[in-house]
């Protein structure tokens, strides 16, 4: 059993006492349902509360702005598992690059949008609420970026630190801002964030910026103007490694070291010694740890002035060596007293390359799965994963991908989205959705159509059954025979339809006539689902022939039904009793032949073989068979006459 | 596929429909409204693409659509409809239909009518799917099996067609001022005459062999006798209602449900249809003949050929072209307009140049360019 690593959060719940009653809980897919139970604390009062309580974990799927990060997330996410296999993983680089990217992206939209409503909101708890979900964000992206950086680009020597200086400038914008107001007041070098502007490009690494603001000092000091110069110089010539060129990390390395000597000659000869501005800056550029550490303030936070000792002191450093100065860095700046937050231990975490530490400290930190579970994935395609097997059976990925997705599931909403999600968890997706997909409540038809449709894109029969089984029944409640049939064609239930035949059959036998004729007349093969509902379509057609007149049609009609044994034994006395008009007919219209399968109807249904229905007097049997007589008599003579 | 980009608004949309431009100005649409479904709070929102006056220098400068406003809407948007330039009408899912009325110094909605149970079972309430104007009629149509007829200015129900329908009415269609076109979801189109009493449709028409439910129709501006019929199995079907009971041409569409099948109101030789399978095609017929432009839109019935099944030799009016689908003289191209890969497209509009529709992604795409 792991050990909890932070201390869990308590939340109360309103009108219940611990104090007083034992409290019930039971889990959900993303929540836990909470009620009181009769079991009382010693002592406690008879009293109860009787609500039950639903404690959610994630408020986050119900924020309409960071629904937004969802949805986009999850077109990004369906087009990543798009990306075909075959290419070898090398040209795949740029790609997931450029996928991380674009979740970036839309991280920092939706962070945008969250920055200005909290700005512009009049309720102080929202504008907390917002505020709150802004800093999570730009952690999320802070970590995601520096996955990107380390893990997926995977920069070598040379490259990693100016991508890690592209990283740390992305997440200091505020160097910008103060500039911009230095820059745009009366007298720039005269301004009290002045020398602040100028360190800070510096410590960015920012050298034509940090000269370019210079440029004001060294007009107004005149007589300093050589001590400038060679400042300026020296910023200038300062080597930044291209990976474009031909130079290699050795050369690199040579020139850069001659640089830093010139530097540290300037440093001896205590050339800046008369300005101590200057010659801070100069003594950053050696990369002295201690000057970096006075300012503290300007850095802000140990993962800067880390990149900022590297990019001064090893800017060939290896990937394998981070780790070391990472630990270093944040002891040496943060107070030894001070407890690392969460976000400092992912931070070093990954530069130690331990990503499942990173994605483990990250889902015990964010309270839902999206941030894991995206990344995971990403890093997954990247093969960068180990399969790693969980207790349960299935990897790293998939189980946070499952976990994510059974949190959308339960959105009212977003649970379109979660289908995608399970299709590409190849061990449980497929398990999960079908138990989840049956849950959807289905308030209209379109919506029980989309969820149809899900489920036979997936073969899943037995679920697109029971939905339209569950659709049929309630147009049935609602006397909706027509939709009802429509869903029975739709699961091809032929169970279903016999039902609905027998439906329509009962409503004849009550009123005489037929309901929904503009159904049953317009069956077409759909009559061949079920046998009662093709007996039901033919009935129907017979009486039809009769309204035309077609008697002769009508009746051979009729003396099929009962022959080729569609019509259920119930009905036979009804199909008796119709055959009476026509046997009364004037002329003949049954044959010897056909009379005598009628009698041999009637004798099967007198003789006890079927039930006879109890509203069918016995007198009418007898009027039937003495129809039949008198129609045999006649056929005969009829035969006797020619 | 330049010129769209995704607006994601963090409801499903059902409904998108641009707000009437006046026939005699040349002005593109600039106004559309949306309706949500399957949210815990469902909404009516209209939105603007922006001035239209301001020469755009770059495409990409064009804005997203803008929230003008929004109004609480009770259950799914089924359908909606500009009754006219400030009122809107829909159609729920709890079987309420309701006017609302946009007031544009203000940029707020309101609810201007409301009949709450249009629609309804003995004992709950049926979703109304389906509603169609003809400033100031209303007809509405739901699962129920009902058509119900309203007046915008008039308290009551102007008329109701009980039992039209054993099984859902899906949509409704004008055929002319007195007639509509209703299709169910067991694959009939009803006609209805106003003019007549009684319940009874004057004709049905179906297709032979499987009924499959059909979820959208729509009728050809200029042709009051063409339609087109969209259904689940996303095979897109044009119909001429004199002809007894045979569509004129079948076309496979899609693979899913087709969920809105229009014409563009102006060029009549261009279609539009969406689908469950997140796709939105245009239909574009042309001529390989050189048939002079003026025979597209018009009221030039006498041009059209008798017989409406096959091109006779000569005259190939565009909207013969229609009535042949993938015939040799008629030429039928499709386009995609979305990119791949998305969640089902529920709706669509088109007017003039722009194109707006809204998907289960949460998203709603304009294109202010449709090539036409």
């Amino acid at each position: 059993m792991e050990e909890v690593d932070v201390e869990p959060t308590t939340t109360p719940i309103p009108g219940f006492d611990s104090n007083q009653k034992h409290l019930g809980f039971v889990w959900g897919p993303g929540d836990i349902l909470v009620y009181e139970t009769i079991y009382k604390a010693s002592g406690g009062s008879a009293g109860g509360c009787p609500f039950v309580h639903e404690v959610r974990k994630d408020e986050d799927i119900y924020s309409p702005i960071l629904r937004k990060l969802f949805n986009e997330s999850h077109h990004i996410f369906v087009g990543l598992q798009r990306i075909r296999e075959d290419l070898p993983s090398k040209n795949k680089k740029p790609q997931f690059v450029s996928i991380s990217k674009n979740y970036r992206s839309v991280i920092r939209a939706c962070m945008e949008e969250l920055q200005q409503v909290a700005v512009s909101t009049q309720d102080a708890a929202m504008a907390t609420q917002y505020g709150n979900q802004v800093s999570i964000l730009l952690a999320v992206e802070l970590i995601w970026n520096l996955c990107e950086v380390l893990f997926i680009d995977a920069a070598p020597a040379g490259s990693l630190v100016l991508h890690l200086l592209d990283w740390v400038r992305l997440h200091k914008a505020d160097v910008d801002e103060k500039a911009r107001e230095v820059l745009a007041s009366e007298s720039p070098a005269e301004h009290q964030a002045y020398w602040d502007v100028v360190i800070s490009y510096v410590l960015q690494g920012r050298m034509d910026e940090a000269r370019q603001v210079l440029v004001k000092q060294a007009a107004l000091q005149p007589a300093a103007r050589v001590m400038f110069k060679l400042l300026d110089n020296l910023l200038m010539k300062m080597p930044i490694f291209n990976p474009g060129e031909t130079q290699t990390l050795t050369e690199f390395d040579v020139k850069w070291r001659h640089w830093r000597e010139e530097v540290d000659h300037c440093l001896q000869d205590q050339s800046f010694a008369s300005n101590r501005h200057l010659e801070d800056i100069c003594k950053i550029l050696v990369g002295d740890e201690d000057v970096l550490l006075e300012y503290k303030e300007l850095l802000s936070t140990w993962y800067h002035f880390l990149v900022t000792r590297l990019l001064f002191s090893h800017p060939t450093v290896k990937p394998t060596e981070l780790h070391y100065y990472a630990q270093s860095s944040m002891h040496m700046f943060l107070d030894t007293r001070s407890v690392p937050e969460p976000l400092d231990s992912i931070l070093l975490a990954a530069f130690e390359f331990d990503i499942h530490q990173v994605i483990k400290d990250c889902s015990i930190a964010l309270n839902n799965w999206w941030f894991v579970g995206h990344l995971t994935d990403l890093l997954d395609h990247c093969k960068l994963l180990q399969s790693h097997n969980l207790h349960f059976g299935s990897n790293l990925r998939e189980f946070l991908l499952l976990e994510y997705a059974s949190g959308l599931f339960t959105h009212h909403s977003l649970w379109q989205l979660a289908v995608d999600y399970f299709d590409h968890c190849p061990e449980f997706g497929r398990v999960y959705l079908e138990l989840q997909i049956e849950r959807v409540p289905l308030d209209t038809e379109r919506k029980a159509l989309k969820v149809i449709r899900i489920c036979e894109q997936r073969q899943m029969t037995e679920q697109v059954r029971s939905i339209c089984k569950i659709m049929a029944k309630k147009a049935l409640r609602n006397n909706r025979l027509g939709s009802a049939l429509s869903w029975s064609i739709r699961a091809k239930d032929a169970a279903f339809a016999t039902l609905i035949s027998e439906r329509f059959l009962q409503d004849y036998c009550a009123k005489g006539t037929f309901s929904d004729l503009d159904l049953i007349d317009n069956l077409g093969p759909a009559m061949l689902l079920s046998d009662r509902l093709t007996f039901l379509g033919k009935y129907r057609e017979f009486h039809r022939l009769y309204g035309e007149k077609r008697f002769s049609d009508a009746a051979k009609l009729l003396l099929s039904l009962m022959t080729a044994k569609i019509a259920p034994h119930s009905f036979w006395m009804t199909l008796l009793t119709d055959a009476l008009p026509l046997l009364e007919q004037k002329e003949v219209i049954f044959s010897a032949d056909q009379t005598h399968e009628l009698m041999f109807c009637l004798e099967e249904l007198t003789s006890g073989k079927s039930v006879p229905t109890p509203d069918k007097p016995m007198q009418v049997l007898a009027t039937v068979h003495t129809a039949l007589r008198a129609s045999l008599a006649r056929v005969k003579q009829l035969f006797t006459l020619h | 596929m330049e010129g769209i980009n995704a607006k994601y608004v963090s409801k499903k949309i059902s409904k998108t429909r641009w707000r009437p431009v006046s026939s005699s100005s040349l002005q593109q649409p600039d106004i559309f409204a949306t309706g949500s479904w399957d949210n815990e709070d469902n909404s009516i929102s209209i939105w603007s693409i922006g001035e239209n006056g301001v020469s755009s220098m770059d495409d990409e400068f064009e804005g997203d659509p803008q929230l003008l406003c929004e109004y609480k809407h009770n259950g799914d948007v089924l359908d909606l409809q500009f009754l006219d330039q400030d009122r809107i009408v829909t159609a729920s899912s709890t079987g309420a239909v309701t006017i609302f009325r946009h007031h544009h110094n203000s940029q707020t909605l309101s609810v201007s009518k409301l009949w709450e149970r249009a629609h309804h079972y003995p004992c709950n309430n049926a979703p109304c799917t389906g509603v169609v104007c003809n400033s100031p009629e209303i007809v509405t149509v739901g699962e129920d099996g009902r058509i119900m007829l309203f007046r915008a200015d008039q308290e009551g129900v102007l008329r109701t067609i009980e039992k039209a329908d054993s099984s859902a009415i899906h949509a409704v269609t004008f055929l002319r001022t007195t007639e509509i076109l209703t299709v169910n979801s067991i694959g009939q189109l009803k006609l209805w005459d106003f003019r007549q009493p009684g319940n009874e449709p004057s004709q049905i028409l179906s297709l032979t062999g499987d009924r499959v439910p059909l979820h959208c129709v729509d009728r050809h501006p200029n042709q009051q006798h063409i339609v087109a019929t969209g259904g689940q199995d996303g095979m897109l079907c044009i119909w001429d209602v004199r002809q007894g009971n045979m569509p004129i041409s079948l076309m496979e569409a899609h693979t899913s449900e087709m969920w809105e099948v229009h014409f563009h109101p102006s060029n009549p030789g261009h279609l539009f249809s969406c689908s469950e399978d997140g796709s939105l095609l245009h239909w574009e017929t042309s001529s390989n003949t050189d048939t002079p432009s003026f025979l597209q839109g018009g009221r030039n019935t006498s041009i059209i050929s008798r017989s409406a099944i096959a091109p006779a030799g000569g005259n190939q009016s565009l909207i013969n072209a229609w009535l042949t689908g993938d015939s040799s003289k008629g030429h039928l191209e499709t386009t995609h307009m979305l990119p791949s890969q998305m969640l089902s497209v529920n709706s669509l509009d088109v007017l003039g140049q722009c194109l707006v529709c809204g998907t289960d992604g949460e998203a709603i795409y304009v294109n202010r360019h449709v090539p036409i």
